[in-house]
């Protein structure tokens, strides 16, 4: 006898399937008095738009580690060269180190050559780093700068992959960030209206990305001139709270003070030493 | 507990799930692809020029893993800048798809990558070859990546030998508009290089102008 089992390939979009179970363990939770784990991310919103002057990178400035946020404030846009620079996405021990390496690389290669370097040797060395360690190196990057042939923005990948493009975003947030971008992009566009394009990408990702938050970081680059901003806008402010719980010293009347000494005598005294070598 | 690092396609391999072609036809070859580039379900870029030069006129279209195939084409248009410096000519095509098979075929079991090598030159006029897994064959027309399937069958019914160059491009755009209607994994604007003895003559055609066919 056989029996008719039809296997279902996986489908894409949202699955119902365990909603009415939810409910119910929600209900049967509840009525103990706990609550149902929420869910946790990692990542990361990074961005470039390349605009009539230059370019411009942005990064939201959260780092995770697991479920708890590591640095609220860290630095997620690297210096390359004076022209140049780098956002990263991914593991952040992978994009600080690469982007590091490829620094000093590449000012050897420009006092070499005696000659501002271009942002497509940057990208060719990083590309080239990332492809030998075949994925390994967890390192998403947003490549940008303005060198003799005008401004370039570049996209690379963990396995060495790049795309050469006019907007590009990375990391969690990237779809989030990326479609403020395929609304509102425009090519040449001036200056105000790139960092303020740049500054909804990257607060998309921070509002409706778990693994994205706290400040945005730009990072605009033109010919001759460079304008580190750090940040461009704290979009997260910690509270002021309202109120104290803590009671002035005096509050509480005092009636009466009795002072009893405890008689204690050493029984026994044992020294361990630190190892502090 | 296993450790969640977020959505999957963050670290998938970026692949550029395709449609390629070459045709070859009197007096040169025609070159198609689309243009999307996804890494698991997301689109990471869905421009890119699949059609990479090797050299002035000789092309190649690459597809499978993203990483792969650049790097590929990369290395072989260093290599065959050097050799065409060695012999001081054009190099021929069936020395650049001899480059790429040596690579295909050495790190077969490493690399993912499928690029048809199509170009002209001098002593044999327009050459199309297939560089699949490491075989170099010459074929009068080639087709590969994922939307190749959908269309093997529209390619050998309605390929004819000694095309005009007119005629090939009309083949090749309508043969990508086909694959990027039924593949999931091909789309975006298509991308036409036509190659003959005056040079190489590259195209874009907007998803808008892309010709039509029954449709419901």
């Amino acid at each position: 006898m056989a029996t008719l089992i039809v296997n279902q390939p996986p489908v894409g979009g949202f699955s119902f399937d365990h909603c009415k179970r939810n409910a119910y363990l929600l209900g049967e939770a509840n009525k103990v008095g706990s609550s149902l784990p929420t869910a946790r991310k990692t990542g990361t919103t990074i961005c470039g738009i390349v605009f009539k002057d230059g370019v411009i990178l942005g990064a939201d400035t959260r780092a995770t580690e697991g479920m708890v946020v590591a640095d609220k404030n860290c630095s997620k846009i690297h210096h390359i060269s004076p022209n140049i620079y780098c956002c990263g996405a991914g593991t952040a021990a992978d994009t600080e180190m690469t982007t590091q390496i490829i620094s000093s690389n590449l000012e050897l290669h420009a006092l070499s050559t005696g000659r501002v370097p271009r942002v497509a040797t940057a990208n060719r060395m990083l590309k080239q780093m990332l492809f030998r360690y075949q994925g390994h190196i967890g390192a998403a990057l947003v490549l940008g700068g303005v060198d003799c042939n005008g401004p370039h923005l570049y996209s690379i990948y963990p396995h060495g992959s790049t795309d050469k493009l006019p907007y590009v975003t990375m990391g969690s947030g990237s779809l989030a960030a990326m479609a403020v971008f395929e609304d509102r992009y425009k090519p040449d566009m001036e200056e105000e209206d790139a960092k303020r394009l740049v500054r909804d990408a990257i607060a998309a990702g921070i509002f409706n990305d778990l693994g994205s938050g706290s400040n945005i970081d730009l990072c605009v680059i033109t010919k001759g001139n460079l304008d580190y901003i750090r940040p461009h806008e704290e979009a997260n402010k910690k509270g002021v709270r309202t109120g104290d719980y803590k009671y002035k010293r005096g509050t509480t009347g005092v009636l009466s003070k009795v002072v009893t000494p405890l008689n204690l005598e050493v029984v026994e005294e044992s020294v361990l030493t630190m190892d502090t070598s | 507990m296993q450790a969640e690092t977020g959505p999957e396609w963050l670290s998938e391999e970026v692949k550029t799930g395709t449609t390629i072609i070459a045709i070859e036809f009197k007096g040169g070859v025609v070159l198609g692809s689309d243009s999307r580039v996804s890494a698991g379900e997301s689109v990471v870029n869905r421009v890119m020029n699949k059609l990479s030069p090797l050299h002035d006129k000789i092309y190649c279209a690459l597809s499978g893993s993203a990483a792969d195939a650049q790097t590929i084409a990369e290395m072989v248009n260093y290599q065959l800048d050097v050799h065409s410096i060695e012999i001081d000519k054009d190099p021929k095509v069936c020395s650049a798809a001899t480059l790429v098979r040596n690579i295909s075929y050495k790190y077969k079991e490493e690399l993912s990558a499928h690029l048809i090598v199509a170009g002209w030159d001098r002593r044999d006029g327009g050459q199309v070859f297939a560089t699949l897994n490491g075989l170099l064959t010459r074929q009068p027309f080639a087709v590969g990546g994922s939307g190749s399937s959908y269309v093997y069958g529209f390619v050998d019914a309605e390929y004819r030998k000694d095309m005009t160059k007119e005629e090939c491009q009309q083949f090749v755009v309508n043969t990508l508009a086909l694959a990027m209607n039924r593949d999931g994994s091909s789309g975006g604007v298509a991308y036409i290089v036509s190659i003959d003895e005056h040079g190489a003559e590259e195209k874009v055609v907007l998803g808008n102008d892309l010709p039509t066919f029954f449709d419901q």
